[in-house]
């Protein structure tokens, strides 16, 4: 029987956030609801918005690093890195293979961290708290290893143009491996906490469906566009950084639910701690910056103060920004979220004319006025944290 | 189809379409009016399915055409982009039809670039301000609107009314460091340097 034939019933308009608990950071949507249905769902956005393209324009290329760890904020050093091999496919420099390691080893280690906060987060969202505490112990750990490798836990700015700002810590790449040899069987306990859980599969299996074909109308990537079972991974399919080295497998979902959505990324991190063993274990010795890269990098401090030479290198470089050759380039890293992407314009000289940063936040989120109408209130709780989105990102 | 294989079918179908420079992968430049069907083109016979981005670029108010819209288009069966860039026809007021027909997905794209650009997109459903709030009169990505921003209403008139507070220009004095693309004025790159409102003699205001 319709309900609306016999009563009067009118939608209610509900204003979703911008400081909701499941909204993760300042996303707002504004809801249409028919009793408890979704029938229209607008996110409004920008909330976070600092004009990064914006500041990118106004500053040479190395002074942008620390910028791109406000993007997704839960996997800098990946941000890091995607940046700095966009712009090095525009310096058209090679980093030699330990530098290569290094950065594959760092992404992969941020994809656990972020992957943890995702699905801790989104435990958190569904009602179950206890899987946060383990997770957010193992990113503690990993945090301790950021922070003797970069000097921050949190806004690491690891990555030069060319290079890294430092080799490794010695000892560090030992703790790295014994850190994945205890993850594993933590993680596996935290899933156990989810993964059978009847009223977690009850809020996640069959609720927010993605269909393959509107993932990639959408411009879905990552683990969101994978859950809806298209295996594309721009590690194995476009291969950067040496990731063809390594073996790994893609986990693809079927159904493309929120539950899915979980599984990917629970698989993804079992695949993260393979690929960093497989780093662990043939790490490269050799230099860990391009040779090329001097015009580049500022040099040694002692050298500075020491020699005519690489002073008038490093005046160079803090007056004039590095020099770069014009052009065009988008390059497109397979992030913990999806497909981070920089397309840089530039007309020679040490400041880009434009870098447009692709956030796969603000594609995945584009995708929620169609996901959520038509389910419960409490379901865009539900999407929401299965979708995983970071508003550093998504706003800029 | 491989990339370079779908630009050149591209340019043999569509006769006004032409190369573009590109440091890494093919790219053609077609007239605006021209660019849905070149995208269509491209998605539903040469397998380039996925709208990876859309943006524009500013090439400075002196420039004309002024400004660009790039597309970059991503192949899930083939793992190659394409890119694809429309100039705008009019400079004061720039517009290309939408693609939001072939990709729902640019519909967030259209509103982002218009929102920084003011670039219109015609037959676009719901272009309003995306990241700014609406009702924001200036347009940031251009190249006219200063990096520290422009004093501008707070959005809430209400708010407004009661605070007399608006949207403040950030102090640049002290940083950051301001350069400009190609030839750099070193005087004008770091305006602490031009700073003269506090010296050794004279406190630093607050």
């Amino acid at each position: 029987m319709n309900a609306a034939a016999e009563f009067d019933t009118e939608k209610m308009s509900l204003s979703m956030g911008p400081s909701h608990p499941s909204t993760h950071g300042v996303l707002r949507i504004q809801l249409e609801l028919d009793g408890e249905i979704v029938t229209k769902a607008d996110p409004v956005i920008g909330y976070l918005h600092r004009g990064d393209e914006k500041i990118a324009e106004n500053m040479t290329y190395n002074q942008f690093v620390p910028y791109t760890d406000r993007l997704d904020y839960l996997a800098p050093l990946a941000n890091n890195m995607a940046y700095a091999i966009a712009v090095e496919r525009l310096a058209k420099l090679e980093v030699p293979a330990r530098c290569q390691a290094i950065r594959v080893l760092t992404a992969e280690m941020a994809r656990i961290s972020a992957h943890l906060l995702g699905i801790g987060a989104y435990a958190i969202d569904v009602g179950a708290w206890t899987v946060f505490l383990y997770t957010f112990t193992e990113r503690e750990k990993l945090y301790k290893l950021f922070e003797e490798l970069t000097g921050a836990r949190f806004t690491t700015s690891y990555t030069r143009i060319g290079g890294l700002m430092r080799d490794v810590p010695g000892g560090w790449i030992e703790r790295v491996d014994a850190f994945c040899d205890q993850f594993l069987p933590l993680f596996e306990e935290s899933l156990d906490l989810l993964t059978r859980n009847k009223i977690f599969t009850d809020r996640t299996q069959g609720i927010g469906v993605i269909s393959r074909e509107d993932a990639i109308a959408y411009g879905l990537t990552g683990p969101n566009l994978r859950a809806s079972g298209v295996p594309l991974d721009l590690r194995k399919d476009k291969p950067y950084s040496g990731y063809e080295q390594y073996e790994f497998d893609i986990p693809v979902g079927t159904t493309g639910d929120c539950y899915d959505r979980y599984l990917t990324r629970a698989e993804e991190v079992r695949q993260a701690v393979r690929i960093i063993k497989q780093v662990v274990a043939k790490l490269p010795g050799g230099a860990w910056y391009a040779e090329d890269a001097k015009r580049i990098f500022a040099p040694r401090k002692d050298k500075i103060l020491t020699s005519m030479e690489e002073l008038i290198q490093n005046f160079m470089l803090v007056t004039e920004g590095p020099q770069m050759p014009a052009g065009e380039v988008y390059f497109e890293a397979e992030n913990p979220k999806g497909a981070l992407g920089f397309f840089i314009v530039s007309k020679g000289g040490g400041v880009p004319w434009r870098l447009k940063i692709r956030a796969p936040s603000f594609c995945n989120l584009s995708i929620l006025p169609k996901v959520c109408v038509g389910a419960m209130v409490s379901d865009v709780v539900s999407i929401l944290g299965s979708l995983d989105f970071v508003m550093g990102e998504c706003d800029r | 189809m491989s990339a370079p294989e779908a630009t050149t079918a591209l340019k043999a179908k569509f006769q006004q379409a032409s190369d573009r420079a590109s440091l890494d992968h093919p790219a053609v430049n077609v007239p605006a009016a021209d660019a849905p069907a070149a995208l269509a083109c491209l998605r539903d016979e040469f397998g380039f399915d996925m709208l990876a981005d859309l943006t524009a670029v500013d090439w400075s108010a002196a420039a004309s055409p002024r400004f660009t819209v790039v597309y970059h288009l991503f192949s899930t069966a083939r793992h190659d982009y394409v890119r694809v860039a429309a100039d705008c026809p009019n400079d004061a007021e720039p517009s290309v039809p939408s693609v939001t027909s072939l990709w729902p997905g640019a519909n967030w794209h259209e509103r982002e670039v218009y929102d920084m650009f003011g670039i219109g997109f015609a037959g676009h459903p719901d272009l309003r301000r995306i990241l700014m709030w609406d009702g924001y009169p200036h347009f940031p990505l251009r190249k006219e609107f200063p990096l520290s921003g422009i004093e501008t209403p707070l959005p809430d008139v209400e708010v407004a009314a009661e605070t007399h507070a608006s949207v403040k220009p950030a102090p640049m004095m002290g940083g950051p460091f301001v350069a400009s693309s190609g030839q750099i004025n070193l005087g004008a790159a770091e305006p602490r340097g031009q700073d003269e409102s506090w010296t050794e003699k004279h406190e630093k205001p607050e």
